[in-house]
């Protein structure tokens, strides 16, 4: 594979990664989306909104977030030394709300009086809700009837702050059908609304955004690593739903050339049987939700229902950087099943005391492959993007957990 | 660009002095047999125009009438190849109406984007219109299209503003589609007044004639279009005609076409009778 002198310069003025990217929306939404663009450069390089960030991402969010050593986990696995970036420990439980204090920030200073948001496992909808809570603006949440049903803590959560959750029965009744809800949605109130998307992906300038939003985690990784260990980590893991934790972890030492990257999907019941969610690992290009990018789809260029055990990563594609990271080699991509995940659910809160979530379990089960083969020398981090509280009830479903 | 059956359709519409009705039916619904037989009907029962719709799994733009009748031609076995021979099969019998493919770009680009302006101009397609293709993203299929001999109809919107829509018209050819609401199909109805009005911001920047669409459900409405644009598209209400007349199984049941066509027939009295009203 040819090396790249740079991989952090993307996307192109078009928003292209690549071949990957784009703005491909209907003519309605095409004024306000160059708008959004226009009021994030500016707010990029206004030093207030920075501070208004950094404000709100110390004392609301309660960053930076701890980098744990998992030190029974690395004896457990005998190789890697294994670090955890704690985004579970953020205000509401994920890496989810880093993205929205931005964007809702923003949001604000577009003169915009209503937020709408997808979601999938719920954690970006609590965000969502907590954020226009905090900011005092209305908010609608768009969630798949089946997510519903599998996060129920979630949907509580966001009803008691104030969110109007609408149940999106069509198609699967998953993260898919609620981003297009929730597009729907937005055509019909440009003027008002703002659409807060929970992951890198959609029409540009979204996955810049949300990704830039999200580089806080591999920031501060890289100096807390430098203070623990004096020196950069050899590799680092994340699950990929969309895949904003895994960007926002990555996305500051891409030029770093000794660090290796591993981004894992979710394979749900095994890719052999089609019922995962690995667009990947199994998908082709294709063209969905403003961006064009990795989908599962048929061979006619209908999308695929996708499916995981997690709601998080439940989705049929995947961010427009990745599937320009895939093409180039500079990130690996991997998929683990529900029941590797789970078990390692079950790993990580026994060892650790740790109960992390559904999402993140497929990057621990991902540590818990690779780990004995890397050696002792090599300095891992691991993003725990959320804990599991909301879903304690599909664990124990499966598992077979008694009260 | 060559004139294209869409050119003189406008042509002999402006010379007979009255407004055009376009037509919206999803290819493939409810099945195949039926979509072929109300093709074959809409040009006798009134229809100077036709909009295919290509069936698409995620249809962003589209509110549940047109969601629906898209789920309905898939579960048929609908796909690419199959709107194409429905297009194939319609010419062999009507060489004149213009028939306009609209739907979302990723069926057409998995089909391959030459290959698809290849068969499509084989089979008689005559217009392309792509929701999810603004002109943002022209390298893809208009620009190509154009070269194929097929128009790339843009939509333009409520907010579409004036710096963006020269931009827009620009590269536009066929005709111009004015998006009536700020919505989905099938949803809210403009008030004619502000169609006037956007038709009139419209005509200042383009020559193309411009039809309106998206709520537009009675022939009365669409009387009111063709009073101030050049045609009126009516959609969702034309597919709500295919689910009214469903079985419990979802299977055409006998009337079907007939009341699909019959309500066409009404559309395009409605768009005849208003010019003469207008003028008389
Ligand atoms: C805890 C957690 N991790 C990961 C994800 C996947 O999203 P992304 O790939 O954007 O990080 C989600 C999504 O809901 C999540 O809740």
């Amino acid at each position: 594979m040819e090396q790249l002198s740079t991989y952090r310069a993307g996307p192109d003025d078009s928003g292209r990664f690549g071949i990957y990217g784009g703005r491909f929306v209907a003519e309605t939404l095409m004024p306000l989306i160059l708008d959004v663009e226009r009021t994030y450069k500016e707010a990029r390089n206004d030093a207030a909104f920075a501070a208004e960030m950094d404000y709100y991402l110390s004392t609301y969010v309660g960053r930076p977030s701890p980098l744990f050593f998992a030190e029974r986990l690395t004896r457990h696995l005998g190789g890697a030394k294994i670090y955890f970036k704690r985004e579970d420990l953020n205000h509401t439980g994920a890496h989810k709300i880093n993205n929205c204090i931005g964007q809702g920030l923003l949001a604000r200073r577009m003169g915009k009086t209503r937020i709408i948001a997808e979601t999938g496992a719920g954690q970006h909808g609590v965000a969502t809700a907590t954020v226009c809570a905090l900011f005092d603006i209305p908010c609608v949440i768009y969630m798949g009837s089946k997510d519903i049903d599998r996060q129920a803590p979630n949907v509580f959560r966001m009803k008691m702050l104030g969110a109007e959750v609408k149940p999106v029965t069509a198609g699967s009744g998953t993260l898919k059908d609620s981003l297009n809800e929730a597009l729907r949605d937005w055509v019909a109130n440009v003027e008002t609304t703002y659409y807060l998307i929970g992951t890198s992906a959609g029409p540009h300038p979204y996955p810049a955004m949300v990704r830039d939003f999200q580089c806080v985690i591999g920031d501060e990784v890289r100096e807390q690593i430098t203070g623990a260990e004096g020196r950069l980590p050899d590799t680092l893991v994340a699950c990929i739903g969309g895949g904003s934790n895994a960007i926002g972890l990555f996305h500051p030492f891409l030029d770093e050339k000794n660090v290796r990257f591993v981004a894992v999907e979710a394979a749900g019941k095994g890719i052999e049987t089609g019922r995962h969610a690995a667009s990947l690992s199994a998908g082709s290009p294709g063209v969905l939700h403003g961006n064009r990018t990795y989908l599962l789809q048929d061979s006619d260029g209908q999308i695929e229902e996708a499916h995981s055990i997690s709601a998080g990563l439940d989705y049929p594609g995947i961010g427009p950087e990745h599937s320009w990271l895939h093409d180039t080699g500079r990130v690996e991509y991997v998929s683990i099943t529900d029941a590797e995940a789970l078990e390692a659910f079950h790993l990580c809160t026994r060892l650790e005391g740790i109960i992390p979530a559904l999402e993140s379990a497929h990057a621990i089960a991902q540590v818990g492959k690779m780990a004995g083969a890397l050696g002792a020398g090599n300095l891992l981090v691991m993003n725990l993007s959320g804990r599991g509280d909301k879903d304690l009830d599909t664990v124990a479903r499966v598992s077979g957990v008694g009260p | 660009m060559p004139v294209t059956r869409i050119d003189r359709r406008f042509a002999a519409l402006r010379r007979e002095n009255r407004g055009g009705l376009v037509v919206f039916v999803t290819a493939g619904d409810p099945d195949p047999r039926t979509s072929a037989e109300i093709l074959r009907g809409l040009p006798a029962a009134g229809a100077d125009f036709i909009e295919l719709g290509m069936p698409f799994s995620d249809p962003m733009a589209d509110g549940p009438a047109i969601q629906m009748s898209s789920q309905r031609a898939l579960k048929g076995g609908a796909t690419m190849k199959t709107t194409l021979e429905l297009v194939a099969d319609f010419r062999q019998r009507d060489g004149e109406t213009p028939i306009i493919l609209m739907g979302y770009y990723n069926p057409v680009y998995i089909f391959g984007v030459d290959a698809f302006l290849n068969e499509a101009k084989a089979a008689g397609v005559d217009g392309l219109i792509i929701v999810d293709l603004p002109p943002e993203e022209e390298n893809e299929i208009c620009l190509p299209s154009r070269m194929a001999g097929i128009n790339f109809i843009y939509l333009t919107a409520p907010t579409t503003d004036e710096i963006r829509l020269p931009r827009v018209v620009e590269k536009a050819s066929g005709f111009v589609y004015y998006v009536s609401i700020t919505g989905i199909t099938g949803t809210a109805s403009a008030r004619i007044e502000d169609v006037r009005k956007a038709v009139e911001r419209l005509r200042r920047h383009t020559d193309l004639p411009i039809a309106v669409g998206f709520g537009i459900k009675t022939p009365e409405q669409a009387a009111g279009v063709v009073a101030v644009a050049d045609a009126a598209v009516v959609g969702s209400a034309l597919v709500g005609k295919v689910t009214e007349n469903l079985d419990e199984d979802g299977k055409a049941r006998p009337g079907l076409t007939n009341a699909v066509l019959g309500f066409t027939a009404e559309l395009a009295k409605g768009v005849r009778d208003a010019r003469l009203k207008g003028a008389a």
